[in-house]
């Protein structure tokens, strides 16, 4: 194993189809139109010495390394800023540029500190090799003048001195080492597009300056890492690398945070993590990341991790530390004891988002083929259900229907319900380029997200609607569209169903769908509705973005359906540019729910009442399968409290904090005889727990994730896991001490086993993703090559399917009791419920969850910034504090739930997706009032969790 | 205080909403914004960017490398000194320093009495004329030691 070292090839790749033929010191070379001749000089094999160049950034020409000479043209042009022209002769080693460089480097180096030897940049500074390139031997001008060096001159303060900005949690900026590249800052601009970088002054006193000449965390920097990434010395610099040194080998895998999926590499110095570095040939975020992906994996080695299997008869006893064979013996002796008492329907399990395929794969066998029932739901239930039963029911699959790399064709956007700049980061660093390159943004959200307007960026339309409206929004904006003669009738006639879309055009027609009409209930200006109405039906390549704020709702079907019907009736499928992007939360939620995780599922979608489903897995697996469909998450809940269902193994995930409505979920868990909660940390959920089987990190595991955009990528293991075992091998032992004959030894034969079964996996491989490096489902002889944009030729059901959507007001309404509506949403540093971010340095940006209250609402009852608040609603009520701001209606609130001190989702109801059960997140009504601290739940959860997590160590025999 | 400093805000607001229809509008405006308080307050900056939808960074990054934005008040007079080389070769070094010595301040502060501002400035275009000064946006050339003692005598009256 080696550094994987990606060729820099100084500027970005031309996208021009035409190509010039051009010569480079004695070699004929052929590039597209518009390829600089530093890149030109790259592809053919010939180094260019550069500092200011990199090829994640435009050219800028501020060196003066790059020289070359063009016969036939004056002077030394830089590389990086000329174009390649059809017939031109280039020289990039002659006398005259040697010299030019040697004297620009000895320039450089006069205001350089010399201490290479002890810089955490030694092995990974481009200075030091261009200094090497061009032969640097001797700098004249000594550090007796002006520099940005020494701390003191003469005896004096140097007043160009700068001493480290080290408040960044994960890198320092040391300004004596910067050499005022601006690589930085263009990263900053370009690829993040956060513009919270420039260079201040000008000539010898320019400086690069975060904000206003501010600390990086006091800035408006995110922390992405693009700088650092960029920076060409240790100006910009992980702590981790200062910390540790270099690593020497690397390997490539996937982020383990959100549904962008990120690809990085993952430098290491044996089994140390020194740093993650986004790969560029990453096809979901091409080379980017942000602080979660980049930097936030210490909690992989936080001493919070649980390493040992722990038991207990009742959740009052302190947990006893065992060893594997007794925890699982343990688990197995429990489980089957129920069954024999209450009926092979009394056990059940819940899948995980944030673990692999394969592993999410075996937990559902395990529950179909060894407990024998189809009692097995994942948290997909309470987050993207209604994605997978809207777009099965209109366009036949169960997913998005294009790549990432399509938002680069796109020319307006509907981004509803989504808020990506915080929750999918990647992507909204990729969607502000293109909105910079002048594509349209339409927001469509309760909250003024920074999307709305941030530098460079403004949407051209915000639909501030009302929580629980998205459906009667959808639907006006049908109304205009379709009433204004707007609609794609070619497209339509050709793709879809002509009889139903006539029945719903008929629908969406009716003057009480109006945006006029609406306004009551919305609260949205008519005007702007049409406007954005008419901007996407005319705009161009139109594509919907859309998050949580969708399918959280009473009616998260039925606006999944009805941004289907927008898109199909605008023409907006099946091309690059165009269709319906759900923004998944969880790395691998989109796989979660391929691998069969839902209780009437197997894997592939396919209904367990299918028997033709059926007989290919009780074939395979050996068993006779149950035509049932089991209980989904809430219905387990509900049977534990009536006392037929008893025992539980969830993997990964924490259904005390993330599930609706907490004292409903804590009575039906505190109701079972064996809950197995198989987790990295003690969880919320653990509370309530029998047996505590320790959990592996993507880092400590071979596998794959599928992210949003149905890419299914490797997750390679670099570290031997700390608690002995990837999770599919517990799993796979748990399955075992149950009686079952499971002999896996790698994942790789559990995707055989998906691609044996399950069409749209047919021909996947860990061949092919070694090959490919990844590739979208569906994979088999129809697409050996995988999919990027589904239904190019006609809708995967046949003909699109028009459903239509008429919309009911949520049953939770607000009143004189509870006048305000809460939703809920997060933050760009935190994940989830926030189990691991919250153990990195990520808290330094969001320690606490706070409830965002507009300064109208505030004032009537008195809140002033940063008191304390009581939250409450019908199901409960939670204490947090108040931030006053206009970003939020008057009349709605908003919190995030990363933090289980906060316990948001006491607040929220058990109202849920007519369909799916999906839980009702986005709309609580509350009232908000003054209060000293936390609530008596809250005081009393946590001397719950206190007593409940308390730890016996582990007694030798020999002792 | 703080109402000075909104007070402040609603004025930059004022002249962003003015000039935001021209073309390249963040020059103009900073010129009024330094026109209308002597100086860029930091307020001012953010003011500005959100105004113009670009960020804080950006715009320090612009009124940074104009040394005429000013980032405190100047004196009520301001004398520039032209340090380049022509007015180097006809005596601007001397005439800096008769400066410095009768002000009792050094290039590019103010006096105790906020009256006076010195500045060096590299070329003010009167080369033929060195050496070159400018007091309060006038340019006076071949300023001899006496010339300049009268141009002191007037600011300090």
């Amino acid at each position: 194993m080696s550094l994987i070292k990606e060729v820099d090839y100084g500027t970005p790749a031309a996208k021009s189809e035409k190509t010039v033929t051009l010569n480079i010191d004695g070699k004929d070379i052929t590039v597209p139109e518009g390829t600089s001749v530093m890149r030109a000089s790259m592809e053919a094999g010939i180094k260019v010495p550069k500092l200011c160049a990199t090829d994640m950034v435009d050219a800028f020409g501020s060196c003066r390394l790059c020289l070359v000479e063009v016969e036939g043209r004056n002077g030394t042009p830089a590389s990086c800023t000329t174009p390649a022209a059809d017939g031109m002769v280039v020289h990039t080693q002659t006398d005259r540029l040697k010299k030019i460089r040697k004297g620009v480097m000895e320039l450089y180096i006069s205001d350089h500190p010399l201490d290479c030897l002890t810089c955490a940049a030694n092995g990974d500074c481009e200075l030091e090799d261009m200094a090497g390139a061009v032969g640097l031997r001797d700098v004249r001008y000594g550090y007796d003048g002006g520099n940005h060096v020494k701390v003191r001159q003469n005896g004096e303060e140097n007043p160009r001195y700068m001493a480290k900005d080290e408040t960044n949690p994960y890198f320092t900026y040391d300004p004596s080492k910067c050499i005022v590249c601006s690589r930085c800052v263009r990263a900053c601009e370009e690829v993040q597009g956060t513009f919270a970088l420039t260079i201040e002054g000008r000539g010898f006193e320019s400086r690069v300056s975060p904000g206003m000449h501010e600390d990086f965390l006091d800035s408006e920097c995110v922390s992405c890492g693009a700088c650092v990434q960029a920076c060409p010395t240790g100006t910009l610099q992980e702590k981790s690398v200062i910390e540790i040194g270099q690593p020497e080998h690397s390997v490539v895998t996937t982020c383990a945070y959100c549904g962008v999926g990120c690809s990085f590499k993952a430098e290491m110095r044996g089994e140390e993590l020194v740093r993650m570095v986004p790969y560029k040939d990453g096809k979901a975020n091409r080379g980017h990341s942000c602080v979660k992906g980049r930097f936030a994996y210490g909690y992989a080695n936080h001493t919070d991790r649980i390493l040992n299997p722990m038991i207990r008869e009742s959740v009052d006893d302190p947990w006893q530390e065992v060893s594997w064979e007794e925890a699982l013996r343990f688990t197995a002796d429990k489980f089957k004891g129920i069954q024999a008492k209450y009926g092979k329907g009394a056990l059940g399990g819940i899948t995980s988002s944030r673990c692999t395929n394969e592993e999410t794969f075996l937990v559902q066998k395990l529950i179909r083929a060894g407990f024998g029932n189809n009692n097995v739901d994942t948290c997909a239930r309470v987050c993207h259900s209604p994605t997978g039963y809207g777009l099965k029911t209109t366009f036949g699959t169960s997913a998005g229907t294009q790549d990432f790399d399509s938002v680069e064709h796109t020319d307006v956007v509907i981004l509803i319900g989504a808020n990506p700049t915080d929750g999918h980061p990647v992507f909204a660093s990729r969607l502000k380029k293109r909105l910079r390159d002048g594509a349209k943004l339409i927001v469509i959200d309760p909250r003024r997200i920074d999307l709305v307007r941030s530098p460079h960026i403004e949407a051209v339309a915000h639909i501030p609607l009302r929580p629980g409206t998205n459906v009667a929004v959808l639907t006006s904006l049908a109304h205009v569209i379709v009433t204004e003669g707007l609609f794609d009738e070619a497209f339509v006639r050709e793709r879809c169903d002509w009889d139903e879309f006539q029945d719903w055009a008929t629908f969406v027609s009716d003057p009480k769908h109006s945006p006029e009409a609406i306004a009551l209930i919305t609260g949205v200006d008519p005007e702007i509705m049409r406007k954005a109405a008419r901007e996407f039906a005319t705009g161009g390549n139109g594509a919907i973005y859309y998050g949580l704020g969708v399918t959280e709702h009473s009616q998260g079907s039925t606006t999944v359906m009805a941004i289907a019907n927008l898109a199909m009736a605008t023409g907006n499928i099946g091309r690059p540019g165009v269709g319906v992007n759900p923004l998944r939360g969880q790395n691998n939620v989109q796989g979660a729910c391929d691998m069969g995780s839902f209780p009437h599922e197997l894997p592939g979608y396919r209904h367990i009442q299918d028997s033709a489903t059926r007989d290919i897995f009780e074939e395979m697996w050996g068993v006779k399968l149950d035509d049932e469909p089991g209980l989904r998450i809430p219905n387990m809940l509900d049977a534990a409290v009536e006392g037929t269902f008893k025992g539980i193994y969830i993997q990964g995930e924490d259904i005390l904090q993330s599930d609706p409505d907490t004292k409903h979920v804590a009575a039906g868990i505190s109701a079972m005889e064996c809950v197995v909660v198989h987790d990295l940390f003690l969880n919320e959920t653990a509370n309530y727990a029998h047996v505590f089987l320790p959990g592996s990190t993507f880092l400590e595991k071979d596998g794959t994730f599928t992210n949003a955009e149905r890419r299914i990528n490797r997750v390679r293991k670099v570290m031997t896991p700390l608690n002995g075992f990837a999770d599919w091998e517990v799993t796979q032992n748990l399955a075992r001490a149950m009686g079952l004959d499971w002999n896996y030894t790698h994942p790789s034969q559990v995707m055989a086993e998906i691609a044996a079964t399950t069409p749209g996996f047919a021909n996947v491989t860990y061949d092919l993703l070694e090959r490919d490096g990844s590739v979208q489902w569906p994979c088999n002889d129809k697409a050996p090559k995988g999919t990027p944009v589904m239904h190019m030729d006609g809708f995967v059901r046949g003909k699109g399917k028009f459903v239509v959507t008429e919309y009911v007001a949520t049953d939770e309404r607000t009143g004189p009791r509870f006048p305000l509506l809460l939703t809920t949403g997060r933050i760009l540093s935190q994940y989830n419920v926030g189990a691991q971010t919250r153990r990195t340095e990520n808290t330094t940006w969001h320690p606490e969850d706070l409830l965002e209250i507009h300064p109208h609402d505030a004032e009537q009852r008195g809140v002033r910034e940063g008191d304390w608040i009581r939250l409450v609603s019908r199901s409960g009520e939670t204490s947090l504090r108040a931030t006053i701001t206009d970003r939020v209606a008057p009349g709605v609130v908003y919190t995030t739930f990363h933090h289980p001190e906060t316990q948001a989702n006491v607040i929220t109801t058990d109202f849920s997706d007519w369909a799916t059960n999906c839980p009702e997140y986005k709309v609580t009504a509350v009232q908000v009032a003054s209060s000293n601290g936390p609530s008596d739940w809250q005081v009393e959860y946590d001397r719950q969790a206190e007593h409940s997590r308390r730890i016996k160590p582990r007694v030798d025999a020999a002792e | 205080m703080s109402n000075q400093i909104e007070e402040q805000s609603v004025r930059v607001a004022d002249i962003c909403d003015q000039m935001s229809g021209l073309e390249g509008p963040l020059l103009p405006i900073l010129h009024e914004v330094q026109e209308e308080f002597g100086h860029i307050p930091d307020g001012a900056i953010q003011t500005i960017s959100k105004k113009l939808n670009l960020s804080r960074a950006e715009v320090h990054g612009v009124a940074s490398f104009y040394h005429d934005f000013r980032e405190e008040k100047a004196g009520k007079h301001v004398i520039k000194i032209c340090r380049a080389e022509a007015c180097q070769a006809m005596g601007a070094d001397q005439l800096g320093e008769q400066v410095r010595r009768h002000l009792k301040v050094d290039w590019s502060q103010t006096t105790t009495d906020r009256k006076v501002t010195l500045e060096p400035v590299f070329c003010l275009g009167l080369c033929a004329c060195a050496p070159a000064a400018m007091v309060d946006g006038k340019v006076v050339g071949r300023v001899s030691p006496d010339r300049m003692n009268r141009l002191l005598e007037e600011v300090r009256s």
